[in-house]
């Protein structure tokens, strides 16, 4: 039986979150994670979380397992657990709505702060805007986020400035658009992100990059954004 | 684009350069002491050294990459813990309170630095 420690709240009933011990048989089955939050569920319908795709695509259920951030739908626990214990908790950092759910409205305003689309001020041509496969290749280990929180919720600089650093998964996809050649924001971009704040907040201590579930690196991102800012301002 | 009326320089740039380059100087700094000491040195050979005016300067220009160094860092540190966020307006004045403190201490490090280098 596999021990397992999971975060309740319910802002409702609960004066404050505590820990609960649950028993999880797994059948001797190397389990993902979230399998075991579904067998924990059916013996307790109360127990919340977030998923939909199980298999590490929507980014819905990014939780902290055993004090590392992850998706519970791509973690077996022969990756997790040790000495037979299994602690869930919601990601840190973000206000808990209820048990393993977080309010992402911090991270989500972040995200819209580096505007994440492509702006272009030239006329559209006929079909499409091209791009040669060299600069297509730029954006690669950029595009791929799933924007599943784990990266800012791992990251210190975001739990304490969460309204003002963009934090890793914002300033990733910043750079994916400062590194697309059909963009022609850069300017405007940069210096937008050029304040003691939203991108100089990164010590480049790498948490991020040691839980992104998609092994993509933010701390590269980041210090390509901040040598485009130093290339620009001498 | 954030605020930030007691940062080194109002830009996030320019703190993180001003880091970079006087941790370079302080690098340099301890390198050519260190390597003096390693030779050994008794009060004569120390004060021919500290008489010189390259090693003066080169003394002073440490002192303030220190001052520099050490605002840029302890900004950013008082901007993560002493937060309104954290404890409400406490924060606000606190962080206040110590970043003056932070200033005075480092100015008269700075200024006292002057008067021992040039003042023996």
């Amino acid at each position: 039986m596999l021990q397992v420690s999971i975060y309740r709240y319910n802002p409702e009933t609960d004066a404050e979150p505590y820990m609960q011990d649950v028993q999880v048989d797994t059948g001797g089955k190397d389990l993902m994670v979230l399998d075991v939050l579904e067998l924990i569920k059916a013996q307790d319908t109360t127990v919340t979380y977030r998923r939909s795709c199980r298999e590490g695509v929507c980014g819905s259920d990014g939780v902290n397992m055993n004090g590392k951030n992850g998706l519970a739908c791509i973690t077996p626990l022969s990756e997790t657990v040790r000495s037979n214990k299994l602690v869930l908790r919601p990601l840190p950092g973000l206000p808990v709505i209820r048990d393993l759910v977080v309010d992402m409205s911090m991270f989500y305003a972040q995200y819209e702060k580096v505007q994440p689309y492509l702006q272009n001020d030239t006329p559209a041509p006929a079909i499409e805007r091209l791009q040669s496969p060299e600069d297509r290749a730029k954006l690669d280990g950029l595009y791929e986020c799933i924007l599943c929180a784990c990266c800012s919720t791992s990251c210190p600089s975001f739990w304490w400035n969460p309204e003002r650093f963009i934090g890793p998964a914002g300033l990733l996809q910043a750079y994916r658009f400062l590194a697309d050649t059909r963009d022609t924001a850069t300017e405007e971009r940069l210096s937008r992100l050029d304040d003691p704040f939203s991108v100089f907040r990164c010590h480049g201590i790498q948490n991020c990059v040691n839980v992104c579930p998609k092994g993509l690196n933010p701390t590269r991102a980041i210090g390509h954004i901040r040598n485009m800012l130093l290339s620009r301002a001498t | 684009m954030v605020t930030a009326v007691t940062s080194m320089g109002r830009s996030g740039l320019y703190d993180w350069l001003m880091q970079r380059v006087t941790a370079v100087i302080l690098l340099a700094y301890f390198l050519v002491v260190g390597f003096v000491l390693l030779g050994g040195v008794d009060y004569a050979a120390w004060k021919e050294l500290y008489s010189q005016t390259w090693m003066r300067v080169f003394s002073l220009l440490a002192l303030f990459s220190l001052g520099i160094h050490a605002w840029v860092g302890l900004w950013a540190v008082v901007t993560d813990y002493l937060t309104e966020r954290l404890m409400g307006t406490t924060g606000n004045v606190l962080r206040l309170l110590v970043q003056v403190a932070c200033a005075i201490i480092m100015f008269t490090y700075v200024v006292w630095g002057i008067q021992i280098l040039w003042g023996f």
